[in-house]
């Protein structure tokens, strides 16, 4: 009885993110990142090297208007040094409605929003999508290693390719296996309508193509490295406490694991002359 | 208390006697803590602490992130972000309270099934069931309110699809949508009444909880053997049972603390696994989500809505016979809504003199039948609307049905019921080695 329910449950909690799943077809890739897993932690120079390409790459059309620029400073992020913040910060022009004027940001102010109507806010991009739903569609993936955000991103933004034979020449915005929630020409499609091709059409152009920028830490800036580190930045903007949460949920696993096995031999000792009578008896 | 003889609280001091007799809370609440309970209680009776648990963890993290939160459809998503980057420990609690809401239906579903499988819910425990169902009831409303506060992409379509549903009853049902939403469409006055009855509910279901509580005290607690308590003497009572403080307060703790191990597990490595990532989108009234899934605890209610479509024959025959007036989509929501009504009138619809599924060798596999369709209708819940989880869906939904319907009634007249111990001491004793006809102590 106690073993049927239990399994209901563990079932329905598989079957609760198989819903997450988005439509059509496309290839997510099952990157590996340093934050995946109860044990999982951010790689500190990752994410500043993604922060450099949000800087230099995507903060032309998007923003980020949930984080706060002090927060790279925070432990379990960026950690950027607190003087570095403020010169990043400068940098930045924010609109101050009390001056009615444009002037230089400080920590304290959030980072600007999309400059580009089309182009979506990136604070949550990564927990806004679900990523590899593997293997074989059961979730695991999801289960162990989080739900995959940032697999998602990597994989769009590695994902561009020439757009196949059986689409039009002049179809509306730019192939990508990865993204599902474009555009897609009916000529791509079979009698059912089922699409022959993985993936949509994007708005977004390529943004990065591998050497777009140069890394102060000598790190390889190939494509697939880049979109990694963007990616895993922007885990953190989407999820700044993960490192905070992971701590606090495996404190909380032991303690209370210890607990349940204090409050077992209570129990135990509670109920043995009540169920072992006759034993005491002899 | 009415019911099992026990020994009550008598004041000793003066200072007792003197509140006891303009008071007697103490009374009340040694009698409630003293209880004599059914000492071959199982595992399965280890949900109703979880549940009480669960209910004072949502009203503690509520309230903290009520505190936070701000009600109103341009700042809804931010104030949540606030919560989740800028309150001291706000994360955890949001995590909390979120994933709470899994715990606590995890918890009832068990619970239910628990009753379902030993006959809890009947004579003379009726009144309980029904206190219970409407406590359920009332999770599930507070559960959806509670899940439309963030202002993302699911709070939002899901409040359209929700709300939808009591548009889709006849004449009225406009009219009853603009009611529930207090305008024509989903915007700032549904956002600031869910808020307001997401913090009531709470509260209300609490006072029913007490009264859930009142009412299984009255009559005593059912056991696995669905055989009551002696009540001839204090003496035979004693023999049954054990009170409720110590035994089955520590084992009761126990079983909850190694549910939490798990719930801690979930909200610290994997917290956003049981929701939608769509709800990290703030609403955007112009663009739907692909697929609207509700949460997971009603995804099998929704297969259910889902699965009688118009070119099934009992809603053809449906929609002749009032001419025209019972559509798909009202069937749908009329099915829906049965589906927990039938959970509700078991106690009427189960004909069986034996209370415990453990003595009726028919009814197990039923109710073991039972479990899997709830399971199974929970999948297809979260599928798309389209063969072959369609067929499935309806499968799923006529079972639900007939159990209720049709083979709780029957099975009372054609089972031969096995044999059930005579009291409570001799299962227990079964369970643990002592013969039963050796005198006891």
């Amino acid at each position: 009885m106690l073993r049927k329910l239990t399994l209901s449950a563990a079932v329905a909690l598989g079957l609760a993110a198989s819903g997450a799943q988005a439509a059509g077809d496309a290839h997510v890739e099952d990157f590996a990142f340093s934050f995946e897993g109860p044990f999982g932690s951010f790689d500190q120079m990752q994410l500043q090297r993604g922060l450099q390409i949000y800087t230099e790459v995507c903060s032309a059309c998007h923003g980020l208007k949930h984080v706060r620029i002090g927060t790279l400073a925070d432990e379990g992020g960026p950690a950027l040094p607190e003087d570095q913040v403020r010169a990043y910060a400068e940098r930045i022009e924010v609109f101050d409605a009390a001056l009615d004027d444009y002037r230089a940001a400080t920590p304290a102010d959030k980072f600007p929003a999309s400059g580009l109507a089309e182009a979506p806010d990136l604070s949550l991009m990564a927990k806004a999508r679900a990523g590899f739903h593997g293997p074989y569609g059961t979730g695991l993936s999801q289960l162990f290693n989080g739900m995959g955000g940032a697999e998602y991103i990597a994989s769009v933004l590695t994902g561009y390719a020439d757009a196949p034979d059986c689409a039009p020449a002049d179809f509306d915005g730019h192939y990508n296996t990865a993204f599902a929630a474009g555009g897609f020409p009916d000529s791509c499609k079979d009698e059912p309508g089922h699409h022959m091709v993985p993936g949509s059409w994007i708005g977004m152009g390529q943004p990065l193509y591998g050497d777009d920028v140069e890394y102060a830490d000598g790190h390889d800036t190939d494509l697939h490295h880049e979109a990694q580190d963007v990616a895993a930045f922007l885990m953190w903007t989407a999820e700044p406490k993960m490192m905070a949460r992971k701590t606090a949920g495996l404190t909380g696993v032991i303690m209370l694991t210890i607990l349940s096995v204090l409050l077992y031999l209570t129990n135990k000792r509670l109920w043995a002359p009540h169920k072992a009578a006759t034993k005491r008896e002899d | 208390m009415a019911g099992i003889p026990h020994d009550h609280y008598e004041p000793k001091t003066r200072g007792e006697k003197w509140l006891h007799s303009r008071l007697p809370v103490i009374g009340l609440l040694y009698d409630t803590l003293m209880i004599p309970t059914p000492k071959n209680l199982n595992w399965m009776w280890i949900w109703g602490i979880v549940l009480t648990f669960t209910l004072a963890l949502q009203i503690v993290t509520g309230i903290i992130l009520v505190m936070h939160y701000t009600p109103h459809v341009d700042l809804a998503f931010s104030s949540v972000e606030h919560i989740m980057r800028d309150v001291n420990g706000g994360h955890m609690i949001r995590y909390f309270h979120m994933n709470g809401a899994s715990l606590f239906f995890v918890a009832v579903y068990a619970h239910i099934f628990r009753g379902l499988y030993y006959g809890s819910y009947k004579a003379p425990r009726e009144v309980t069931w029904i206190i219970g169902m409407l406590i359920y009831l009332l999770m599930m409303a507070t559960g959806f309110l509670g899940y439309v506060l963030p202002w993302g992409q699911m709070s939002f379509h899901g409040t359209a699809v929700i709300t939808g549903l009591f548009g889709a009853v006849p004449f009225i049902g406009d009219e009853i949508q603009t009611w529930l939403l207090g305008a024509s469409a989903v915007g700032q006055p549904a956002l600031n009444r869910f808020f307001s009855l997401h913090y009531l509910l709470p509260f209300i279901i609490a006072g029913l909880v007490m009264v859930h509580i009142w009412a299984f005290h009255s009559t005593g607690n059912n056991n696995p053997t669905g055989v009551e308590v002696r009540r001839t003497s204090k003496e035979d009572a004693a023999k049954d049972t054990l009170p409720f403080w110590p035994y089955f307060v520590i084992k009761d703790l126990f079983a909850l603390a190694v549910i939490l191990v798990v719930f801690m597990a979930i909200v610290g490595f994997m917290p956003n696994y049981l929701g939608h990532p769509d709800n990290y989108i703030p609403a955007n009234p112009l663009a739907t989500p692909s697929h609207i899934v509700p949460e997971w605890y009603f995804l099998p209610f929704y297969a259910i809505l889902r699965a009688f479509t118009s070119d099934v024959w009992v809603v053809m025959f449906a929609n002749w016979i009032s001419f025209g007036i019972i559509d798909a989509k009202f069937f749908g929501v009329l099915a829906m809504f049965g589906a927990i009504i039938v959970i509700a009138l078991a106690p009427w619809l189960d004909t069986s003199s034996v209370r415990s599924g453990r003595y009726r060798p028919m009814f197990k596999w039923w109710f073991a039948l039972l479990v899997v369709d709830f399971v199974v209708l929970m999948w297809c819940g979260a599928m798309p609307a389209e063969p072959p989880y369609s067929i499935i869906s309806l499968i799923g939904a006529a079972y639900w049905f007939a159990y209720f319907l049709v083979i709780l009634p029957l099975l009372g007249v054609i089972e031969k019921p096995t044999a059930a111990p005579a009291t409570i001491e001799d299962d227990f004793n079964a369970h643990y080695g002592k013969s039963s006809n050796k005198p006891a102590e």
